[in-house]
């Protein structure tokens, strides 16, 4: 039996299922959405695959009534347990008139939800760098204690946004945390093509912050350096830099065929460590995954992926001259 | 009525946007302790304090993203770029965020920045402290850009920029900061952005401008008034999105239409102006639209020699007006 480390944390069994149950959504869409465009039904993936712990052990470790997060384009672990739910994704995924992130107007990862506080972006990576800290700023002014947690790649650490959102939050001590997730790849780059540094977490010295390196596959040392850098923006200690390493275990994207730059022996390393099976371990040594729980969940998720297809599937598209609409307020 | 700067109604549209709403702060280089290297926040750090008048590190795509990151939340934030040659850093920001948030989250976000910037030549400011920038934005949709050219203006339409619900551009001409002065009313009132305005009617040629170049061509007006030539001079106000129907109203006015500008020549606002009055007022028009701009060089040097070639001026606004009304 594995020792349990969440209750350390302030985790209970509960949570930690909640987690669970949320990296397994993330990754079944995910595995979905591929299916869907291999078959010619939607045009275009981009993964998670790889990092649902990072970014489901990083979400919890927020204020999700309150916090603001400014996901890119992998983070559907983020927007999930951040409120949005399977069929929205789903009707961004079929870029249907519903879809809450843009009203399809953009491609499918490009996440945007006022209502809970999913800041929207764009696919120029980095640009939200500087939102987070704008947004961190504004709570500061307001005399709010909620803090703002951007994700990104390490390939996008190297953007001169980077470097200027995270300068701009040291030197104001705004409650910024910057969490980039290692993923090992810039598209076809891999990381010590992208970094002189050892490691992104280096960085945070030139900014005056403190750097973390964790596990990026284990969402309770995730979820535990993100809890304290939480508690570190809310008492105005200013911003922090996480680097949480994984491995993108798909393709960049359904455009991108990765065996043109990496062995398969590679990725097949990688999934040994993928999160999905670890962390279930974990949870199965504990007694907390039970064969039955399991086997509800497992069901519980592929019902609701499938009801999600059908509907998103069947959901109309915008109609074409709205398309005209909200350049400016109206 | 109050007679004052250019720059000083600038600083009193802040101030009075500052003190009507919590929500409204300054941020950009220099804006703090400062006032700006052009003085246009002065006595602000002073009334406001440093949180809501921030001085910022030297970077301009966080000047522009922090206050985009900002408006987004819900805040009214004022940026400056100390110079609009330097907003180039922060072109990613402005194009691909401020612009597109509306749009691309189907009205969900929104982001109500302005964008203030020095802009424009006869300074001796050389390549990189004279350029007009607008052009660069003036065809992203999103956007709006404000150009004013005089102080009433500049009060009225900068309010107006505050508190639109959408991203303003507001480049202010450098040389008319201190050179143009004008009666400014103490109270509150804005001016509406998409409106051109009507500087100087008159029945044989039409100048449509902007900036600096309103001031030009009203001296030039004058003495060609003299020489019984009587000139309407439409100041376009807001150079994107362009008011059509005052455009094509003054070019129709007269038939014979000179556009000045001090961009360069090509691909410039005053394009898009000739390319609206083509479309819509052939039959209207007596002579083919002329437009004074500067050359199609990369930018304003330093020398004297060279920038006075470059700028236009009150002289070469009237000999083309004069040309025009003689054909």
């Amino acid at each position: 039996m594995a020792e349990n480390r969440h209750e350390k944390l302030g985790l209970t069994d509960d949570q930690v299922l909640e987690m669970y149950r949320i990296m397994l959504t993330a990754r079944k869409v995910d595995e979905r959405m591929w299916l869907l465009n291999r078959a010619g039904k939607i045009p275009f993936v981009i993964s998670c695959q790889g990092q649902e712990a990072a970014q489901v052990g990083a979400a919890f470790a927020l204020d999700r009534d309150k916090d603001y997060v400014l996901p890119y384009y992998r983070d559907m672990g983020v927007v999930i347990a951040f409120g949005m739910t399977v069929k929205e994704l789903m009707l961004s995924g079929f870029a249907k008139a519903e879809d809450p992130n843009s009203g399809s107007r953009q491609m499918p990862g490009h996440f945007g939800q006022k209502k809970n506080r999913i800041v929207t972006g764009s696919s120029p990576v980095t640009t939200q760098v500087p939102h987070a800290v704008g947004i961190a700023l504004a709570g500061k002014m307001e005399k709010k204690d909620f803090v703002s947690l951007v994700t990104f790649g390490e390939g996008s650490s190297n953007q001169g946004d980077f470097h200027e959102g995270a300068n701009f939050a040291g030197v104001h001590k705004l409650p910024v945390i910057f969490m980039v997730e290692n993923n090992k790849y810039a598209i076809s780059i891999p990381v010590e093509r992208q970094l002189a540094c050892e490691k992104v977490s280096d960085r945070a010295i030139g900014y005056g912050m403190p750097g973390y390196t964790v596990d990026g596959n284990d969402p309770l040392e995730v979820f535990e350096v993100v809890k304290q850098a939480a508690e570190r923006g809310r008492n105005g200690e200013g911003p922090t830099l996480i680097e949480a390493v994984s491995y993108r275990l798909t393709a960049h994207s359904s455009d991108d065929d990765d065996r043109t730059y990496r062995e398969k022996e590679e990725v097949d390393e990688a999934r040994k460590k993928d999160s999905i099976i670890t962390f279930g371990n974990y949870l199965r040594s504990l007694d907390i995954l039970t064969e039955d729980i399991e086997k509800q969940m497992n069901k519980e998720i592929t019902d609701l992926v499938n009801e999600a297809t059908d509907y998103a599937e069947n959901a109309p598209y915008a109609d074409p001259e709205s398309a005209l609409k909200y350049v400016y307020e109206e | 009525m109050p007679v004052i700067s250019y720059i000083q109604a600038v600083t009193q549209a802040l101030r009075e946007e500052m003190q009507r709403d919590e929500k409204v702060f300054v941020l950009g280089e220099d804006v703090g302790k400062r006032g700006g290297v052009f003085r246009a926040t002065d006595g602000l750090y002073d009334e406001f304090g440093s949180d809501r008048v921030l001085d910022t590190p030297l970077a301009e795509s966080a000047i522009a993203g922090v206050g985009i990151g900002a408006a987004m939340y819900g805040m009214r934030p004022v940026a400056e770029m100390q110079f609009a040659d330097f907003i180039m850093p922060a072109v990613n920001q402005i194009i691909s965020e401020a612009a597109k948030i509306r749009y691309r989250s189907n009205n969900d976000w929104s982001c109500p920045i302005t964008i203030r910037a020095p802009y424009g030549g006869g300074v001796h400011g050389a390549l990189y402290h004279s350029q007009s920038v607008e052009a660069v934005f003036a065809n992203q949709p999103g956007l709006k850009i404000v150009m004013p050219s005089t102080p009433y203006d500049v009060k009225g339409l900068l309010k107006a920029a505050v508190r639109d619900p959408d991203p303003v551009l507001f480049f202010e001409h450098k040389r008319a900061y201190r050179l143009i002065k004008g009666e400014v009313p103490e109270e509150d009132y804005t001016l509406p952005i998409g409106k051109a305005d009507v500087k100087r009617e008159g029945s044989d040629i039409t100048v449509i401008t902007y900036g600096l170049a309103v001031h030009f061509a009203l001296q030039a007006a004058d003495k060609l008034a003299e020489e019984g030539i009587d000139t309407h001079i439409l100041d376009l106000r807001t150079v994107y999105p362009l008011d059509r129907e005052a455009i094509i109203e003054a070019a129709s006015k007269t038939g014979k239409v000179l556009l000045v500008s001090e961009d360069n020549k090509e691909g410039g606002i005053i394009s898009e102006v000739s390319a609206i009055i083509s479309e819509n007022c052939l039959f209207d028009l007596d002579a083919p639209v002329q437009r004074l701009a500067g050359p199609d060089v990369p930018a304003m040097p330093y020398s004297p020699t060279m920038e006075k070639y470059f700028m236009i001026n009150p002289d070469k606004v009237e000999k083309a007006m004069r040309e025009l009304a003689e054909f």
